[in-house]
């Protein structure tokens, strides 16, 4: 009976036009004809594009890490670098205040022994123009002591001045004085 | 079709000639037609347009090309595996189709394809045909293994069986109508608040409210009976793939 009526009719009259079944041939059709001109779109050309995108983005992305790795290791290779630089010019430092003392040291004790020669030499010098003066000054003692003793003698007993024996009294006392 | 209070919420739904009226055979242009050519440029425009660029930081639509193809990719990789990948670019089309439909029927005069029972339960037909022959195919019999649940009581089996075969058989006619019910019962409501409000006139105002609500659901759930649609079809794929896996 719908068949034979308008669609659009039968549709107002059944009240849901879903259910109005002369027209599924039709929609069947060119659903069937939609469908497979979207399949051939999809598949041949929007799939391969978007997976093309998404693989060039993956490998953009793994390749960008890959490349901060490197730098990532350039830099923790620069450090040690540098690390190993310090500490290389700290025990360069060390080493050259180490020679540096050794060198002042060996100067200090060549100069401290060069002073001690010379003050070694120089006491020596110096006694031994002590013991000279000392020397001549005992001279001269046993000289005044011997004039002392004869103008003594002299003058008290002139009858025993023997000068000879003045002058040997004299040199025996200095001599015990003296020692 | 007399006087001013005339509610007419299916009428959007009638299919007719493109050109002059008539009676309509099978390769008649209709309105059914342009709308379902228009979800085939439109998915394609944005699937392949979009895609145009090839930018490593992605344009808008590129993006959306992008989150459709992983959204779909990865719905089939987690339910049916690596195997179900092979059958990416139909599952794949079916989902834009229906998307982009969906979308389109929420447009002010638009004809919504996806509101017929022929055309969704057409894709659920195609999707049943398909997987059970793939089923078989692939495992000839063994596909049978489907229905019998070996982690059952023995005694249960045979009444089991029977229950999962009948349930094999609703699937299609679920499938195909909750789609359809949903998109036709969704702009039918509109409909009937669009004429509540043609009624009322300027006093109007609670009608264009629910028009806004209602608008606003059917936004949402066209993209989700797309996704119910499109992961039922992988649900259905992955029992072909694995009929003893349950």
């Amino acid at each position: 009976m719908a068949s034979e009526m308008n669609p659009a009719e039968a549709a107002g009259s059944a009240g849901m036009p879903q259910l109005d079944f002369s027209t599924y041939a039709n929609q069947i059709f060119w659903l069937v004809v939609a469908l497979v001109v979207l399949y051939f779109v999809i598949s041949r050309i929007a799939i391969p594009r978007i997976a093309a995108v998404l693989e060039e983005r993956r490998n953009t992305i793994a390749s960008e890490l890959a490349r901060a790795e490197e730098l990532k290791r350039k830099a923790e290779e620069a450090e040690a670098a540098y690390e190993k630089a310090l500490a290389e010019a700290r025990a360069e430092a060390h080493q050259i205040i180490v020679e540096t003392r050794e060198a002042l040291d060996a100067e200090l004790k060549e100069a401290q022994a060069k002073a001690e020669e010379e003050i070694a030499r120089m006491s020596a010098e110096a006694e031994a123009r002590i013991a000279e003066m000392r020397e001549s000054a005992l001279a001269h003692v046993a000289e005044v002591a011997r004039d002392v003793a004869g103008t003594v003698i002299g003058a008290i007993m002139p009858h025993l001045l023997d000068e000879k024996a003045v002058a040997q009294a004299v040199e025996k006392r200095v001599k015990e004085v003296s020692r | 079709m007399s006087g001013g209070f005339e509610i007419e919420p299916m009428e959007q739904f009638v299919v007719r000639p493109l050109f002059g009226g008539g009676e309509i055979h099978w390769y008649t242009p209709t309105n059914v037609t342009l709308w379902l050519f228009v979800g085939v440029v439109v998915a394609s425009a944005l699937l392949v347009l979009g895609a145009r660029g090839r930018a490593v930081v992605p344009t808008k639509a590129q993006s959306i090309a992008e989150l459709s193809y992983g959204f779909v990719h990865k719905m089939i990789e987690d339910i049916a595996g690596k195997e179900g990948l092979r059958y990416f670019p139909y599952i794949f089309t079916i989902f834009m189709f229906i998307v982009t439909a969906n979308y389109l029927g929420l447009v002010p005069y638009a004809f919504t394809t996806t509101s017929h029972l022929a055309v969704t339960g057409f894709l659920a037909v195609a999707v049943f045909l398909s997987v059970t022959v793939l089923g078989f195919v692939r495992h000839g019999l063994g596909f049978l293994r489907l229905f019998w649940i070996d982690s059952a009581p023995l005694a249960l089996r045979p009444i089991l069986a029977l229950i999962e075969l009948i349930s094999y058989f609703v699937r299609p006619v679920s499938h195909s109508i909750r789609l359809m019910g949903n998109m036709m019962a969704g702009h039918a409501v509109i409909q009937v608040f669009a004429a509540f409000a043609g009624i009322l006139g300027l006093g109007a105002i609670f009608p264009i409210i629910a028009i806004g609500a209602v608008y606003g659901l059917e936004v949402i759930v066209a993209f989700i009976q797309a996704y119910v649609f499109t992961i039922l079809t992988v649900i259905y794929l992955n029992d072909a793939l694995h009929p003893g896996a349950h």
